[in-house]
Protein backbone atom coordinates (compact mmCIF):
# COMPACT_ATOMS: atom_id res chain seq x y z
CA UNK A 1 0.00 0.00 0.00
CA UNK A 2 0.99 3.83 -0.86
CA UNK A 3 1.38 5.54 2.55
CA UNK A 4 -0.37 8.20 2.00
CA UNK A 5 0.46 11.82 4.49
CA UNK A 6 -2.75 13.55 5.51
CA UNK A 7 -2.32 17.45 4.78
CA UNK A 8 -3.96 19.85 6.61
CA UNK A 9 -6.31 22.17 5.09
CA UNK A 10 -4.54 25.45 5.14
CA UNK A 11 -1.21 23.17 4.26
CA UNK A 12 1.20 26.06 2.13
CA UNK A 13 -1.61 28.86 2.70
CA UNK A 14 -1.67 29.28 6.45
CA UNK A 15 -0.48 30.66 8.95
CA UNK A 16 -0.69 34.53 7.30
CA UNK A 17 0.65 37.74 9.15
CA UNK A 18 -0.16 41.38 8.48
CA UNK A 19 0.34 44.14 11.00
CA UNK A 20 -1.49 43.15 14.55
CA UNK A 21 -3.07 40.29 13.09
CA UNK A 22 -2.87 36.72 12.80
CA UNK A 23 -4.78 34.24 10.41
CA UNK A 24 -3.70 30.75 11.90
CA UNK A 25 -4.87 27.06 11.83
CA UNK A 26 -6.53 25.44 14.48
CA UNK A 27 -6.86 21.90 15.44
CA UNK A 28 -10.59 21.39 16.73
CA UNK A 29 -10.13 17.68 16.72
CA UNK A 30 -12.93 15.61 15.55
CA UNK A 31 -16.03 17.44 14.09
CA UNK A 32 -19.37 15.91 14.63
CA UNK A 33 -22.53 17.05 13.73
CA UNK A 34 -25.51 16.32 15.75
CA UNK A 35 -29.12 16.78 14.25
CA UNK A 36 -31.93 16.04 16.83
CA UNK A 37 -34.67 13.89 15.35
CA UNK A 38 -38.03 16.09 15.34
CA UNK A 39 -38.99 15.59 19.06
CA UNK A 40 -36.24 14.90 20.36
CA UNK A 41 -34.32 18.12 20.96
CA UNK A 42 -34.61 17.28 24.69
CA UNK A 43 -33.03 13.71 24.94
CA UNK A 44 -30.35 15.00 22.70
CA UNK A 45 -28.93 18.03 24.68
CA UNK A 46 -29.49 15.65 27.87
CA UNK A 47 -27.44 13.12 26.27
CA UNK A 48 -24.86 15.49 25.40
CA UNK A 49 -24.58 16.94 28.62
CA UNK A 50 -24.16 13.63 30.06
CA UNK A 51 -21.42 12.44 27.48
CA UNK A 52 -19.61 15.44 27.03
CA UNK A 53 -20.83 17.65 29.89
CA UNK A 54 -22.74 20.24 27.82
CA UNK A 55 -26.04 20.85 26.61
CA UNK A 56 -27.60 21.51 23.56
CA UNK A 57 -26.44 25.44 22.32
CA UNK A 58 -29.17 27.71 21.56
CA UNK A 59 -29.45 29.67 17.89
CA UNK A 60 -26.50 31.89 17.99
CA UNK A 61 -24.72 30.22 21.13
CA UNK A 62 -21.46 28.05 21.95
CA UNK A 63 -21.77 25.53 24.93
CA UNK A 64 -18.43 23.91 26.34
CA UNK A 65 -15.06 25.13 26.53
CA UNK A 66 -11.66 25.31 24.48
CA UNK A 67 -11.17 21.47 23.40
CA UNK A 68 -14.46 20.20 23.92
CA UNK A 69 -17.06 22.98 22.03
CA UNK A 70 -20.56 22.49 20.84
CA UNK A 71 -21.38 25.24 18.43
CA UNK A 72 -24.95 26.26 16.74
CA UNK A 73 -24.62 24.81 13.09
CA UNK A 74 -27.67 25.76 11.43
CA UNK A 75 -31.41 25.14 12.27
CA UNK A 76 -31.65 21.94 14.02
CA UNK A 77 -28.00 21.10 14.42
CA UNK A 78 -25.12 21.69 16.33
CA UNK A 79 -21.45 20.62 15.67
CA UNK A 80 -19.57 19.17 18.35
CA UNK A 81 -15.80 20.06 18.17
CA UNK A 82 -13.22 17.98 19.83
CA UNK A 83 -13.98 14.42 21.54
CA UNK A 84 -14.87 11.48 19.42
CA UNK A 85 -18.89 11.68 20.11
CA UNK A 86 -20.50 9.14 22.54
CA UNK A 87 -22.78 6.00 21.17
CA UNK A 88 -25.32 7.18 23.40
CA UNK A 89 -25.72 10.38 21.10
CA UNK A 90 -26.97 8.34 18.40
CA UNK A 91 -30.24 7.79 19.58
CA UNK A 92 -31.88 10.55 19.58
CA UNK A 93 -29.67 12.41 17.14
CA UNK A 94 -28.44 12.11 13.35
CA UNK A 95 -24.59 12.25 13.80
CA UNK A 96 -22.03 13.22 11.12
CA UNK A 97 -18.32 13.25 10.59
CA UNK A 98 -17.23 15.96 9.47
CA UNK A 99 -13.78 16.03 10.51
CA UNK A 100 -12.29 16.61 6.81
CA UNK A 101 -14.85 18.74 5.55
CA UNK A 102 -14.15 21.90 7.24
CA UNK A 103 -10.99 24.19 7.23
CA UNK A 104 -10.77 26.08 10.97
CA UNK A 105 -8.65 29.04 11.27
CA UNK A 106 -8.67 31.34 14.46
CA UNK A 107 -8.34 35.17 13.51
CA UNK A 108 -6.39 36.65 16.00
CA UNK A 109 -5.29 40.42 17.22
CA UNK A 110 -6.23 44.11 17.48
CA UNK A 111 -8.35 44.58 14.84
CA UNK A 112 -9.74 41.52 14.33
CA UNK A 113 -13.53 42.76 14.27
CA UNK A 114 -12.28 45.14 11.95
CA UNK A 115 -11.21 42.99 9.28
CA UNK A 116 -14.33 40.99 9.88
CA UNK A 117 -16.66 43.98 9.53
CA UNK A 118 -15.59 44.29 5.73
CA UNK A 119 -16.89 40.91 4.88
CA UNK A 120 -19.40 39.64 7.21
CA UNK A 121 -23.13 41.29 7.35
CA UNK A 122 -23.26 40.97 10.85
CA UNK A 123 -22.50 43.09 13.83
CA UNK A 124 -19.87 41.04 15.21
CA UNK A 125 -18.54 43.88 17.80
CA UNK A 126 -17.99 42.91 21.57
CA UNK A 127 -21.39 44.95 22.71
CA UNK A 128 -23.72 42.22 20.80
CA UNK A 129 -21.36 39.54 20.11
CA UNK A 130 -19.45 38.15 23.25
CA UNK A 131 -17.33 35.13 24.05
CA UNK A 132 -18.69 31.81 23.12
CA UNK A 133 -21.34 33.48 20.66
CA UNK A 134 -21.68 31.95 16.99
CA UNK A 135 -23.14 33.13 13.82
CA UNK A 136 -23.91 30.96 10.46
CA UNK A 137 -23.42 34.00 8.29
CA UNK A 138 -21.56 35.24 5.12
CA UNK A 139 -17.40 35.73 5.01
CA UNK A 140 -17.75 37.81 1.71
CA UNK A 141 -19.62 35.23 -0.47
CA UNK A 142 -19.49 32.40 1.35
CA UNK A 143 -21.12 30.68 3.87
CA UNK A 144 -19.39 30.02 7.16
CA UNK A 145 -19.73 29.97 11.05
CA UNK A 146 -17.63 32.14 12.53
CA UNK A 147 -17.29 31.80 16.60
CA UNK A 148 -15.98 34.54 19.50
CA UNK A 149 -13.01 32.84 21.27
CA UNK A 150 -11.87 35.77 23.19
CA UNK A 151 -11.57 39.78 22.87
CA UNK A 152 -9.74 39.55 20.21
CA UNK A 153 -9.76 36.11 18.41
CA UNK A 154 -12.25 34.53 16.39
CA UNK A 155 -12.86 30.94 14.98
CA UNK A 156 -13.83 30.77 11.35
CA UNK A 157 -15.09 27.55 9.87
CA UNK A 158 -16.06 27.19 5.74
CA UNK A 159 -15.97 24.28 3.56
CA UNK A 160 -12.35 22.71 3.96
CA UNK A 161 -12.32 23.07 -0.21
CA UNK A 162 -12.83 27.00 -0.03
CA UNK A 163 -9.61 27.64 2.29
CA UNK A 164 -7.82 29.55 -0.72
CA UNK A 165 -10.45 31.87 -1.25
CA UNK A 166 -11.30 32.40 2.62
CA UNK A 167 -7.55 33.39 3.15
CA UNK A 168 -7.75 35.41 -0.35
CA UNK A 169 -10.74 38.02 1.21
CA UNK A 170 -8.94 37.74 5.11
CA UNK A 171 -5.58 38.61 3.96
CA UNK A 172 -7.14 41.71 1.90
CA UNK A 173 -9.08 42.88 4.74
CA UNK A 174 -5.85 42.41 7.16
CA UNK A 175 -4.33 44.24 4.77
CA UNK A 176 -7.11 47.17 4.73
CA UNK A 177 -7.17 47.14 8.67
CA UNK A 178 -3.12 47.57 8.86
CA UNK A 179 -3.34 50.64 5.92
CA UNK A 180 -6.57 52.20 7.40
CA UNK A 181 -7.39 50.41 10.76
CA UNK B 1 -33.07 45.46 3.39
CA UNK B 2 -33.59 43.66 6.34
CA UNK B 3 -35.26 40.50 6.99
CA UNK B 4 -35.85 38.67 10.68
CA UNK B 5 -35.36 34.58 10.28
CA UNK B 6 -37.17 33.59 13.09
CA UNK B 7 -34.27 31.63 14.13
CA UNK B 8 -31.19 33.78 13.60
CA UNK B 9 -32.75 37.14 14.28
CA UNK B 10 -32.24 40.01 12.19
CA UNK B 11 -30.03 39.66 9.02
CA UNK B 12 -28.82 41.42 6.33
CA UNK B 13 -31.38 40.99 2.85
CA UNK B 14 -27.71 39.24 0.83
CA UNK B 15 -27.76 36.37 3.44
CA UNK B 16 -31.40 35.27 1.67
CA UNK B 17 -32.17 33.41 -1.31
CA UNK B 18 -35.37 34.82 -3.03
CA UNK B 19 -38.01 31.51 -3.83
CA UNK B 20 -41.14 33.52 -4.99
CA UNK B 21 -45.01 33.93 -4.35
CA UNK B 22 -45.38 31.52 -1.26
CA UNK B 23 -47.57 28.74 -3.24
CA UNK B 24 -45.94 25.34 -2.57
CA UNK B 25 -47.87 25.98 1.23
CA UNK B 26 -50.94 25.84 -0.92
CA UNK B 27 -50.23 22.66 -3.27
CA UNK B 28 -53.78 21.36 -4.11
CA UNK B 29 -54.53 17.70 -3.78
CA UNK B 30 -52.94 14.93 -6.49
CA UNK B 31 -56.69 14.08 -7.55
CA UNK B 32 -57.84 18.01 -7.57
CA UNK B 33 -58.08 17.94 -11.10
CA UNK B 34 -56.66 20.04 -13.65
CA UNK B 35 -57.85 23.58 -13.01
CA UNK B 36 -56.54 24.05 -9.50
CA UNK B 37 -53.23 22.01 -10.64
CA UNK B 38 -52.43 24.76 -13.66
CA UNK B 39 -53.40 27.35 -11.37
CA UNK B 40 -50.93 26.43 -8.85
CA UNK B 41 -47.85 25.61 -10.95
CA UNK B 42 -48.58 28.81 -13.72
CA UNK B 43 -50.75 31.26 -11.99
CA UNK B 44 -49.35 34.20 -9.66
CA UNK B 45 -50.96 37.44 -8.74
CA UNK B 46 -48.87 40.74 -8.73
CA UNK B 47 -50.39 42.54 -6.06
CA UNK B 48 -49.42 46.30 -4.96
CA UNK B 49 -49.49 46.17 -2.06
CA UNK B 50 -49.35 42.67 0.20
CA UNK B 51 -47.56 39.85 -1.04
CA UNK B 52 -46.24 36.74 0.48
CA UNK B 53 -43.24 35.35 -0.27
CA UNK B 54 -41.21 31.98 0.42
CA UNK B 55 -37.11 33.31 1.20
CA UNK B 56 -34.72 30.74 2.23
CA UNK B 57 -32.28 31.45 4.80
CA UNK B 58 -28.93 29.80 2.74
CA UNK B 59 -26.64 32.18 4.26
CA UNK B 60 -27.49 31.92 7.75
CA UNK B 61 -29.09 28.75 9.00
CA UNK B 62 -30.76 27.50 6.49
CA UNK B 63 -34.34 28.00 7.27
CA UNK B 64 -37.45 28.38 4.94
CA UNK B 65 -39.50 31.37 5.57
CA UNK B 66 -42.77 32.95 4.92
CA UNK B 67 -41.88 36.88 4.45
CA UNK B 68 -45.07 39.16 4.38
CA UNK B 69 -44.39 42.54 2.53
CA UNK B 70 -45.73 45.30 0.91
CA UNK B 71 -44.84 45.65 -2.64
CA UNK B 72 -45.50 49.82 -2.45
CA UNK B 73 -43.90 50.97 0.82
CA UNK B 74 -40.81 47.79 0.91
CA UNK B 75 -42.34 47.40 4.44
CA UNK B 76 -41.72 43.83 6.13
CA UNK B 77 -44.49 43.06 7.99
CA UNK B 78 -43.87 39.35 9.52
CA UNK B 79 -41.85 36.46 9.47
CA UNK B 80 -42.65 33.05 10.40
CA UNK B 81 -40.86 30.26 9.63
CA UNK B 82 -42.48 27.73 6.60
CA UNK B 83 -42.63 24.80 8.97
CA UNK B 84 -44.99 27.10 11.56
CA UNK B 85 -46.92 28.85 8.55
CA UNK B 86 -47.70 24.82 6.99
CA UNK B 87 -48.51 23.21 10.18
CA UNK B 88 -51.18 26.19 10.70
CA UNK B 89 -52.96 25.32 7.84
CA UNK B 90 -52.95 22.09 8.54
Amino acid sequence: MVDLVAKSPGAGVLPVTVGALTLAEVDLGHLTSIAPYVGQEEAASTALKSAHGMAFPAPNRTTGKEGARAIWFGRGMALLAGPAPDAALMTPAALTDQSDAWACVALTGEGAENALARLVPVDLRAVHFKRGHTVRSLIMHMNGSITRIGADSFLILVFRSMVGTLVHDLKQAMEGVAARG
Amino acid sequence: MRLTCPICGERDRREFYYQGDAVALRRPAPDAGDDPWADYVHLRDNPAGETRDLWQHDGGCGAWVVVTRNTVTHEVLATVLAEDAARARS
